[in-house]
Formats: C-alpha cells, sequence, structure tokens
C-alpha cells in the first residue's frame, strides 16, 4: 500500500549526479580505477610486451 | 562530554584531538619547509653561474633532500592537517579513531626523519626520484615507505571522519564544497600512496639484496603515478584553500556549487593520469598510451582547473560587487584587501598557478612541444608555479590564518606578514621566469655545472642563457628571504605571539590542549546552506573575472603557437 505521505516521489528522488557525489567510497574506487587501469596497467601492459634483446 | 572548542573570533568549533593534531602536523610542515629551504638557497647559489656554490657531490644531496623535503614531506604534512580541519572542523564532528591518526603522524615523522638521514649521510644523492638502477641506501626508501603509510592513515582517518559526521547527523545536505575539495586531495592521495607501495617496497628489497633486478621502464612509470600524482594532491587542497579564502575574507559563496563539485570530479577521474607526462619522450610505451593520458584525459583535468580558476575570482568579484565596489571591471580588484596576507597570497597563487603553471603544464603535456624543453630546467619552473606559488603560497597564506582561530596568539610583525606574500611571490616569479627562459635555450636541468667543466662531452649554451640563470638566482635569493620571513612570522607568532587565550602557552602551540575548560562548547548542526542565487541570466555578474579569463585564454594561445613555431625552427624538416 502506497504511503500517503509520498504523495510526490520526484521531490524525493536524488538525481544520479548528485549520489555519485555524496558518496565518498564509490569516488574513491573511481579515482584509483581509473588511472589504476588507464596509467598503471595499460602502461606496465605494454612494457611486458616489448622483446627483449638478443 | 563535549571536547570541543568554539573559536570565539570566527565561530569555527575545534575537536579536542583533531585541534592537537592540525597543530602538530602545521609544525612539522613548517621544520620540512625550513629545511628546504635552506637547501634551495645551496642550490640556487650553485647553478647561480657567477656564484657557483656548491661541488658537484654536494649539489646532488643538496638537490635530493630540497626535492624530498618541500615535493612531499612539507606538503603532506600540511595536507593532512587540511584534512583534519576540513573533516572535522568544518563538519563540527569529533575526529575518528584518533590515536591512529597519532599513529599516522609518528610514522611520517619518523620516515621523513629517517630519508633525510639517509640523504645527509651522502650515499642517496639519487634526486627525488631516485631512478634505478641508481640505488640509494636501503633507509632511504624505508623512510619514504614509512612517510606513505603514516600519510595512508591520515587519509583513512579524514574517510572515517566523514562517515561519522553523516552517521551522527552533524551537518544537513551535503558536505560544504571545501571538505568535498580536501576529499578529492585524499582520493588522489590514496591512489599516490598505493602506487608509491607498489614500487619503493620492491626497490627496497632491491637495496637489500633481495630482488636482483628492477626494470627501469617499469619503474618510471609506477614511480610517476606516485611522483606526480602527489603534486596533485596539492593541487586539490590549495584549490579547497582558494575556496575556503573566498569565504573567510569576502564572505563569498561559489558562483555555482554544482560546477565547482563537477571540476572536482574531473581531477578525481582525469588529474592522476597526467603523471604520462614524464613518460613522453620514454621508448616502450605507444603514443596510443601516451596521447591518452595527456591530451586527451589530461586536458579535462586542465579543464577542471580552468573552471576553479574562474569561479574562484569569480565568487570574491560578485562578493565584492554586492559590497558596492561596482565601479569599472576591475574596482572590485583595487580595493580588494591587498594588505591582507591571507588574500594576497591567495590571488598571487592563483595567478601565478594559472598563467604560469597551468599554460606550461599543457605545453610539457603535449607530446611534440614536450620535447623542446624536456629534462631542461623549464620542466622545474614549471612545478614552482604550481607547487611553490601555487601550492606552498596559498598554504603560508592559510597560516596566518590558523595563527590566531588554532593556535589562539596573535601574529607578530604585522607589517612583514603584508610584505611577505610579495616577497616569496615575486621572487619565485622572477625564479621560474628566467629558468623558463634558460630551460627553453635547452639549460639542463639536475646539473651541477652548466659549463661542463672538464666533462669528456661539453656543449656551449648562448650567454644569454647564462644571464638568464643568473637573473633566476636572484629570484631565489629573494623567495627564499621571503619564506625565511614566512617561518620567522609563524615559528615566532606560536612561540611570543601575544597569548589570545590564557592557557595557550608554548606547549599549547606544539599539540597539548588547551585547559580543559575551553572544551566544553556542544556543536549545533551545521545547517545546509542556503541556495546561491542563479549568476549569468542577467548578463556577466563577474565581467572582471571574464576579461582575465580571456586574458589566459589568449595568453595561452599566443604561447602554445609560439612553441610550435619554436619547434619547428629546432628541427628543420625540409
Amino acid at each position: 500500500m502506497a504511503d500517503p505521505d509520498d504523495n510526490n516521489p520526484d521531490e524525493e528522488r536524488i538525481p544520479a549526479m548528485q549520489s555519485l557525489l555524496e558518496n565518498p567510497f564509490l569516488l574513491l574506487f573511481i579515482g584509483v580505477a581509473m588511472p589504476a587501469v588507464f596509467y598503471i596497467i595499460w602502461g606496465i601492459m605494454e612494457i611486458v610486451t616489448v622483446p627483449i634483446a638478443p | 562530554m563535549s571536547n570541543f572548542r568554539l573559536c570565539p573570533d570566527t565561530g569555527l568549533f575545534f575537536d579536542k584531538n583533531a585541534e592537537s593534531l592540525m597543530k602538530v602536523h602545521a609544525v612539522a610542515a613548517a621544520v620540512s619547509l625550513l629545511v628546504a629551504g635552506l637547501l634551495a638557497l645551496g642550490v640556487a647559489l650553485t647553478r647561480w653561474p657567477a656564484v657557483h656554490l656548491l661541488p658537484a657531490s654536494q649539489f646532488y644531496m643538496f638537490l635530493t633532500a630540497h626535492g624530498i623535503d618541500a615535493l612531499l614531506f612539507w606538503v603532506i604534512f600540511f595536507e593532512i592537517a587540511i584534512l583534519y580541519f576540513a573533516s572535522s572542523t568544518l563538519l563540527r564532528c569529533r575526529l575518528a579513531a584518533p590515536r591512529w591518526a597519532w599513529l599516522g603522524f609518528a610514522l611520517m615523522v619518523i620516515g621523513a626523519v629517517t630519508t633525510n638521514t639517509a640523504v645527509f649521510q651522502g650515499n642517496s644523492s639519487v634526486m627525488m626520484t631516485s631512478y634505478v638502477p641508481m640505488q640509494a641506501a636501503p633507509h632511504f626508501y624505508l623512510g619514504l615507505i614509512l612517510f606513505a603509510v603514516g600519510a595512508l592513515i591520515g587519509c583513512f582517518v579524514f574517510f572515517g571522519t566523514l562517515v561519522i559526521a553523516k552517521d551522527e547527523h552533524t551537518y544537513e545536505g551535503s558536505i560544504p564544497l571545501v571538505t568535498f575539495g580536501a576529499m578529492t586531495a585524499a582520493i588522489i592521495a590514496v591512489f599516490t600512496i598505493a602506487s608509491g607501495a607498489i614500487i619503493l617496497v620492491p626497490t627496497f628489497l632491491w637495496s637489500i639484496g633481495y630482488i636482483s633486478h628492477i626494470d627501469p621502464e617499469m619503474y618510471r612509470i609506477i614511480w610517476w603515478a606516485m611522483g606526480h600524482s602527489s603534486q596533485q594532491i596539492n593541487v586539490a587542497a590549495h584549490v579547497s584553500v582558494w575556496y575556503l579564502v573566498a569565504g573567510l575574507v569576502f564572505g563569498a559563496r561559489p558562483m555555482s556549487e554544482k560546477v565547482s563539485r563537477f571540476a572536482f570530479l574531473l581531477y578525481i577521474f582525469f588529474l592522476q593520469l597526467a603523471s604520462a607526462h614524464h613518460i613522453l619522450v620514454d621508448p616502450g610505451v605507444s603514443s596510443e598510451w601516451k596521447i591518452f593520458n595527456t591530451s586527451y584525459a589530461m586536458y579535462l583535468a586542465v579543464l577542471a582547473s580552468m573552471i576553479h580558476g574562474l569561479t574562484v575570482p569569480g565568487s570574491m568579484e560578485v562578493a565584492q560587487r554586492a559590497k558596492g565596489y561596482t565601479r569599472g571591471i576591475f574596482e572590485w580588484l583595487r580595493k580588494a584587501p591587498w594588505d591582507n596576507p591571507v588574500f594576497s597570497s591567495t590571488f598571487i597563487s592563483i595567478i601565478i598557478f594559472g598563467f604560469i603553471g597551468g599554460i606550461t603544464g599543457v605545453v610539457m603535456g603535449t607530446e611534440q612541444i614536450n620535447l623542446i624543453i624536456h629534462n631542461t630546467i623549464y620542466v622545474p619552473a614549471h612545478f614552482h608555479a604550481t607547487v611553490a606559488v601555487g601550492t606552498t603560497l596559498t598554504f603560508m597564506g592559510l597560516t596566518f590564518f590558523l595563527i590566531p582561530v588554532l593556535f589562539r596568539r596573535k601574529m607578530i610583525l604585522p607589517t612583514l606578514a603584508k610584505w611577505q606574500p610579495y616577497l616569496f611571490g615575486g621572487g619565485m616569479t622572477i625564479l621560474i621566469l628566467f629558468m623558463m627562459g634558460a630551460g627553453t635555450m635547452g639549460v639542463a636541468r639536475r646539473s651541477a655545472d652548466m659549463t661542463f667543466a672538464g666533462a669528456a662531452l661539453t656543449y656551449d649554451y648562448p650567454g644569454m642563457a647564462y644571464t638568464m640563470m643568473g637573473i633566476s638566482g636572484i629570484g631565489a635569493v629573494i623567495a627564499v628571504i621571503g619564506g625565511g620571513a614566512y617561518l620567522l612570522i609563524t615559528v615566532g607568532s606560536i612561540v611570543f605571539g601575544k597569548k589570545l587565550e590564557p592557557s595557550a602557552g608554548l606547549l599549547q602551540s606544539f599539540g597539548v590542549p588547551l585547559s580543559s575548560d575551553n572544551y566544553m562548547a556542544e556543536p549545533e548542526i551545521l545547517p545546509m546552506a542556503a541556495p546561491v542565487e542563479e549568476h549569468g541570466s542577467a548578463g556577466f555578474e563577474a565581467p572582471g573575472t571574464f576579461v582575465l579569463a580571456m586574458l589566459l585564454l589568449v595568453s595561452f594561445v599566443v604561447y602554445y603557437f609560439i612553441n610550435w613555431k619554436y619547434l619547428a625552427s629546432v628541427w628543420p624538416l625540409s
């Protein structure tokens, strides 16, 4: 049964961007994962695929 | 029982544990800056060709310690204090896990002392970067690892404090923008420290013989994830302080909270990727990796800095115009409190960080024109604009605010304090501009002797390069005097300044709490700030800032294309 106070659900909904900005641990995850993937892991993969000189 | 002190001047609430920790971190930062500044004088007077003070072995030792003390210890000690301020004080919340915070501080101090000891023992003059296969003494790496672990504990105490504040409902709505900016700094710090652990732990094991080989290219990539990201902590932290100062000095509100938070979000996503510009001339990694990480991702971080560079002075302008300074485009700026070192430090920092640090950063991050200045003294010119003026001068300004508020002492030598930002900022600007000029002529960084006396392979720099290095040395001396003035005022104030609270004795300046009757305040819930009026619907609300932004854009475009033209002359292709 619907909550009688919940007559305007649009007012209660938190925008996705605000949810993101208010979740420090999600931001922490993104802030570590992004450079880890695009800078470190990608860079290391390129280094290890360089053939070793005979 | 309450553990909070209410500052009667500002209305800020200080948790007893957080207050002590902020003080000790600030003092440790000042000690690091003192060491860094003395070493800077030795470095600068050696690179000044007419003086050439130190022999090569001492020069490299001084340069190694200067880099570590200035770029790591000074700023990170201060930043942990900012994290505690931005969480506990601004959210009116008790500090999470204070014993862990003290452990973190102890580890940072032990680490800083250990690494400095290793450098001054003379066998670890490997520069801040300590590129392998150059090997430092094991305790050089161990000290850095201990320092990093301590700083990591500080970051998690910050995150824990955010959780407590939310759980205990110490604030309404969202966390303040300054706290959000500090959180951005803490996030970058976690990545920075994790990267440091990934590379420094094996390098330590290599230094004691447990690992036989560290791949130099692998080392460079991962080390720069720490080395450059550590400077991005600074950027996020000092931008947060800019917003804080705009509020403290002008009562300014951000022009748009949404836009400013989005800019910090861009930092979280992209700022650390700029580390790749150090690897732009390295073999082994592809152009795709280089170009994505610098010429695409980095520009989104630059966009964020440009947003902050627009919104911080813009918010000051809006606040000034609301007070009636509306004549012309720049009355708001002319009538700004230029004799208040908290403001002047911040504004000089914004200008030099944006106009010089930002523009040179983009030039260095572009793969092609990076070739002109890579590994020249242009590079230290860039990071002195970003770190020495951008971050350090901002932190200096904040300290002048904190002396009465946190330490409860009246600032001594107020006239000198008025001049200090101009001395330090002016000297640094001379240093930076002339190092840029010399670097463009090819003068190498990290070189004890630009005459190459006695070297098998030599190179004759043009006479103008020698002149520029001499003038940059004069700038360095002025900046060191400015830095000395800062330390004289701050240390003098917390030791000899008039007590604003009877129990604020000498020990209290170094972390011992004030008398217990100070900590009786019960903080009310931090109310949600009223929404800022929408801007832009009635024309420019900050036309002066807009003009400054356009000036920055024109300067950037002109300088950028001059560099491309210069590249064409360096490498004639036809």
